[in-house]
């Protein structure tokens, strides 16, 4: 697909979506389209290598689960586009991004905007947590810290098959707390699967709060690098920085790209919330409105229309 | 006597995955355990080794999967769903991957005790959607299972029988097929795994003091077809008996006893095997004598359901030969 937008506008796009839709439906992940606008943006617009989309634009509704009895099953990796030996495939371990990921695939020109309407509506595929079958996910990852593991097993495959095309895992900072995590690395590590990467969002956030008052994990890039990986640190906000990163040469072993983001990016108001801002509710009508104008103002976007019939 | 067969398993995937290069034998550090080790020097190249870390190994090779390879995992049954569990469902059993779980050591047969006892993995197992689960009983089983689990379109848990093993059978599994052993009137015995030998052993004892059995071994635990199994279960006068290497709820004793309800069969049921219990650390023969696994567990259980002593002490169970699977009183002359 041809990039009709800059990485920029399409990280703008995102945080304006995801923000517009939690106004609308009372709340929603606003910190992560906060952290993690501009690595979606430069997956999907620059970094990776993907198909036209093979499913279509407007989404289906949930087609059932996985069974013998049900030949016409698919995941929503025909977002990304087709399964061929020369493209990439991309995960997103942490599933409660799925707003986020399914806002970027509308500025990307993978998704209608109708989508985003669908989200979390009954008998939809487009769900809360990103399932299998939800637009842009190939895998069950709502389980977190299964996502590398995944990455690595079809990373390994398809380098034993000779395939062009690399594997990406999308991650949160959440999973290093998870002892999965570093099992996938060292066998990733040990195996030398260097066709396979990730982007983590450092957002020091997890669901209970401030990452170090729940679980301090240290200095997880040199943790990496001791289990295996190369591992570079940038600002999740530098696209510059981002593009330097994928660059980095990392044969024989995967590549981890820490971006230490603000769960607040872009939204600045939202520091009111610090440090519980893992999924943003409003308290008050009025705090849904003052919410609605300081940041629509710092988005450089009209307010959003709240009114009865205002969608 | 009955033929022994020295490891079955270690040439049998040998002979299976070479001839299948999209087979991959992934290993948890247990590979001469699960007699993987001689694949492992020949075929490096489609052995691949995954340390101790039971939860990486089962996304991994739902990753696998998804790149069109069908990886066999060689553990112990335990560590194929406690520890990996949640790996288990969202990586293979939910998807569909083609991912083969051999789970050595099933049930009572290691003296490793409860954190090496998987006794509770048909329940376990049964209750995952999109999962099959396969049994081996003998040599024969052990040397058909690679093909028989690679068969499926789908996940599929096998337990399977290491070392020394009896040649019962002549015929491989076929998947979705019982075996019938014999064909009595009075009391249907269902065994699977290991039980099946103490089943046989039985037999000839109950025959001598006048007990009809009608006897089925079952090797395809799930998906499990219930109208061959009603076909027997109305052939016989006094009820069945099961007897499973695996705790009583959730397992063959308990598909069974859903089935008779589900069709409203008005017969007795006596459901033998672990009886709500962990098990310790001991020798296979010690441990089905000391959990009623063994033939004398049987016949108690079928005295129970008679009302009535059969008269058969231990010894006559102990002295008791099976035959060899070709002589003229092979377990499937039926």
């Amino acid at each position: 697909m041809q990039n009709s937008k800059t990485t920029e506008a399409v990280a703008a796009g995102i945080r304006k979506r995801v923000f517009e839709h939690a106004m609308r439906n009372n709340g929603g992940y606003l910190s992560q389209a906060c952290s993690a606008a501009e690595q979606l943006a430069f997956l999907y617009n620059e970094a990776l290598t993907l198909g036209d989309p093979t499913l279509p634009a407007i989404p289906k509704p949930f087609g059932g689960v996985p069974s013998a009895t049900n030949p016409e099953y698919h995941t929503g990796a025909g977002y990304n586009g087709p399964f061929e030996p020369q493209f990439d495939r991309l995960f997103i371990a942490p599933a409660h991004y799925a707003l986020v990921a399914y806002a970027t695939l509308i500025e990307v020109g993978r998704m209608d905007a109708k989508g985003l309407e669908m989200f979390n509506q009954d008998g939809s595929s487009v769900e809360m947590i990103g399932a299998e079958h939800s637009p842009g996910m190939e895998v069950h990852n709502g389980t977190l810290g299964i996502g590398f593991s995944t990455g690595a097993g079809l990373a390994f495959g398809r380098k034993r098959r000779g395939e062009t095309g690399d594997v990406c895992v999308f991650m949160s900072d959440g999973e290093v707390q998870e002892g999965q995590t570093w099992e996938a690395v060292q066998a990733a590590a040990h195996h030398q699967i260097d066709n396979l990467w990730a982007l983590m969002d450092v957002n020091d956030q997890q669901c209970d709060g401030a990452m170090d008052s729940v679980m301090e994990v240290g200095d997880i890039a040199a943790k990496f690098r001791n289990f295996g990986a190369v591992c570079v640190e940038i600002d999740a906000h530098d696209l510059d920085a981002l593009r330097e990163a994928k660059q980095t040469p990392h044969e024989g072993k995967p590549l981890i790209i820490l971006a230490r983001s603000s769960p607040t990016q872009g939204m600045e108001f939202l520091r009111r919330r610090f440090p519980r801002l893992h999924y943003v509710r409003f308290k008050s009508q009025e705090e849904r409105a003052e919410m609605n104008i300081s940041i629509a103002a710092e988005l450089g976007i009209d307010p959003v229309d709240l009114t009865d019939g205002g969608h | 006597m009955v033929e022994m067969v020295s490891r079955p398993y270690a040439s049998a995937f040998e002979s299976y995955a070479t001839a299948n290069p999209d087979v991959l034998c992934l290993s948890a550090d247990l590979t001469s355990s699960c007699e993987i080790d001689g694949f492992r020097d020949r075929h490096p190249d489609q052995f691949i080794s995954l340390g101790m870390a039971e939860q990486n190994m089962m996304s991994f090779a739902g990753g696998l999967g998804l790149a069109g390879y069908r990886p066999f995992l060689h553990s112990f049954g335990v560590f194929l769903y406690r520890r990996p569990y949640d790996q288990l469902i969202a990586s293979v059993a939910y998807p569909r991957r083609k991912v083969r779980l051999m789970g050595f050591l099933p049930g009572i047969t290691t003296p490793g005790g409860m954190t090496h006892q998987s006794i509770e993995d048909v329940a376990v197992m049964r209750s995952i959607p999109n999962m099959t689960i396969l049994e081996t009983g003998d040599a024969t089983e052990v040397e058909s299972i690679c093909e028989a689990a690679d068969s499926i379109d789908g996940p599929v848990y096998c337990r399977v029988l290491r070392g020394s093993i009896p040649r019962l059978f002549d015929t491989p599994i076929k998947v979705g097929q019982m075996r019938e052993l014999a064909l009595g009137e009075d009391i249907l015995v269902i065994t699977s795994g290991i039980a099946t030998e103490e089943a046989l052993r039985a037999r000839s004892a109950l025959e001598k003091s006048g007990v009809s059995i009608r006897h089925l071994h079952i090797n395809t635990i799930k998906p499990f077809g219930e109208e061959a199994l009603l076909d027997h279960i109305g052939s016989v006068s006094k009820g069945v008996v099961v007897l499973e290497n695996h705790v009583t709820e959730g397992g063959i004793g308990s598909l069974v006893a859903e089935i008779m309800a589900d069709n409203g069969v008005g017969k007795k049921l006596v459901r033998l095997g672990l009886r709500d219990t962990f098990a310790h650390g001991g020798s296979r023969a010690y441990l089905m004598g000391h959990y009623g696994l063994d033939a004398a567990a049987l016949v108690a259980g079928i005295e129970k359901l008679l009302g009535s002593k059969t008269g058969i002490t231990e010894e006559q169970l102990t002295s008791t030969r099976i035959d060899a699977v070709h002589s003229a009183v092979k377990a499937e002359a039926l």
